[in-house]
């Protein structure tokens, strides 16, 4: 289908950073090709490690607690497989990313959902989690701030749901791929709230934030012994991450905060213009406090999220995702990434508004 | 000057042609606000004026650019001042900095043609007083101008989907 404007792309618009790319290229260049420890680069690791020090305040030992790995999807599963036994019981904050309720039956637990309402902002309802733990229950996952739907925990938002954790035992697994994109204030690393870090295993990378996820370099932060379990599977499974990538991804931290920096801003713009036009055209949307998703509501106009999309896709060529891909919650819902140029924002909105118009 | 002004500056300097109605919805303010403060940056001259980066040579009037560096003796009382100023005035002269190094004064002149160029410099520019020497390189192609690139480069395939 030709001439779509497509706002279904769960990534940035912006080429890598040159500095980035042009490091790597040099690195190839001089012959750096070959493995890397299991763990990654020493030198991307203490630099890392310094990194989530001065910008979150959160301290992990470069050699004892931090393996980087083929992107967050791969410290995601092994993060998973290391605490995951046979019928456990897993929970996922939803609407969520795709891949955590597969990921959690490969290896061999049950997948629970925990729903997230917009009423709440998108945030994890502290009496809604204490509701939904078992005996069984293992581990939550969550993602924030979150794709799809942009939603954030503030650091009393986390420390609501701190003592539930911390009575029930769980491991919280926290994907914090797209801390960087944070609008209003900075984000909180979920293992900075009292008594979370000894049972937090946090993963991060550097595709959302340096427009590199085809370089798939992600990290798995974690204390000895959880990190140590972790480490075993990659070590297996993965050996290292790609070492061109890992080159690619120390140059980001070095030098390409002000890239950062102004991506950063450029996606807020455009979040402030799209989430307004949204609005105005009659589809209601919290605004998103991060990542590059907004999440409107599309119940008022009678169809579902899934028809909605098709309909919108065929007759004014537009792509959104429907909100029930992404688990509980996100039904009556479409994703809209707005990692888009504003001029094609401004095209979707003409778009969408011309067919809602239509119904 | 405070961040909302530097913010509006960044936003009309990549692109002045947007309305003050969009930039308001963008930048969080109310579009009056807006409209004040980009007021108040032209009249205090930080906006100079709105102009559009032309790549001239797609659009193949067969003007000849060249960056020219000047050793000037400076004045005393005023430096480099009022001879860069006397050589601001011409027409052709379409940039104009003081730089260290070698040369003092590096100029960026346009003219129709190679020739037009050079009878500029020798007639105008070097003959002039307190200039002790000129070199003259003519800009054979643009790569890039005021952080726009000139090349063409390939669009990127991504997935139509993603999650």
């Amino acid at each position: 289908m030709d001439d779509v404007v497509s706002l279904g792309v769960g990534e940035p618009d912006f080429n890598t950073p040159w500095n980035i790319c042009e490091s790597s290229i040099y690195s190839i260049e001089q012959g750096s090709t070959s493995y890397t420890s299991n763990r990654g680069l020493q030198t991307l690791r203490d630099t890392l490690s310094r990194y989530l020090a001065q910008h979150y305040g959160v301290n992990y030992d470069s050699n004892s607690e931090m393996v980087i790995t083929t992107g967050v999807s791969e410290a995601l599963d092994i993060a998973v497989r290391a605490i995951t036994d046979p019928g456990d019981e897993i929970l996922i904050a939803q609407p969520s990313y795709v891949s955590y309720g597969p990921c959690v039956t490969l290896a061999g637990g049950t997948p629970v959902p925990l729903r997230c309402t917009e009423k709440d902002h998108f945030k994890i309802n502290p009496d809604t989690l204490s509701e939904q733990v078992t005996k069984k229950t293992k581990a939550l996952v969550i993602n924030f701030p979150n794709n799809p739907t942009g939603g954030v925990m503030t650091k009393s938002d986390l420390k609501a749901v701190a003592d539930i954790i911390i009575d029930h035992d769980l491991v919280l697994i926290s994907d914090e791929v797209y801390a960087e994109l944070t609008y209003e204030g900075s984000h909180c690393v979920a293992a900075t709230v009292d008594g979370l870090w000894e049972r937090t295993i946090t993963l991060n990378g550097f595709s959302k934030a340096y427009a590199m996820t085809g370089w798939r370099i992600g990290y798995l932060c974690a204390p000895e012994e959880l990190c140590d379990a972790a480490l075993k599977i990659h070590q297996y499974v993965m050996l290292c991450a790609p070492v061109m990538g890992q080159v690619g991804a120390l140059e980001a931290l070095r030098s390409a905060e002000e890239d950062k920096n102004s991506m950063v801003n450029e996606y807020r713009l455009r979040r402030n213009l799209f989430v307004a036009g949204l609005n105005r055209i009659g589809l209601p949307c919290h605004v998103p406090e991060g990542a590059f998703y907004a999440f409107p509501s599309v119940e008022k106009t009678g169809l579902s999220d899934v028809e909605f999309a098709e309909r919108l896709l065929k007759e004014q060529k537009v792509a959104v995702v429907p909100g029930s891909v992404f688990g509980t919650g996100g039904e009556g819902h479409v994703r809209c990434a707005y990692a888009v140029s504003r001029k094609q924002l401004n095209e979707a909105l003409e778009r969408m508004d011309a067919f809602l118009k239509s119904l | 000057m405070d961040e909302k002004d530097l913010e509006l500056l960044r936003i009309l300097e990549e692109n002045s042609r947007l309305s003050t109605d969009e930039i308001a919805t963008m930048t969080s303010l109310a579009e009056a606000e807006v409209a004040r403060r980009i007021g108040a940056l032209e009249a205090a001259q930080v906006i100079m004026r709105y102009s559009t980066v032309v790549n001239w040579e797609k659009a193949g009037n067969g003007e000849v650019s060249a960056i020219i560096e000047l050793k000037v003796s400076p004045e005393r009382d005023f430096g480099y001042d009022r001879i860069a100023e006397r050589l601001s005035r011409f027409r052709q002269v379409r940039s104009l900095r003081l730089i260290t190094g070698t040369y003092d004064l590096q100029l960026i002149v346009t003219g129709k043609n190679m020739q037009d160029v050079s009878r500029f410099v020798s007639e105008h520019v070097a003959p002039m007083d307190r200039i002790r020497e000129t070199a003259t390189h003519i800009i054979m192609k643009s790569y890039k101008e005021n952080g726009n690139t000139f090349f063409e480069q390939p669009e990127t395939e991504r997935l139509p989907i993603s999650p």
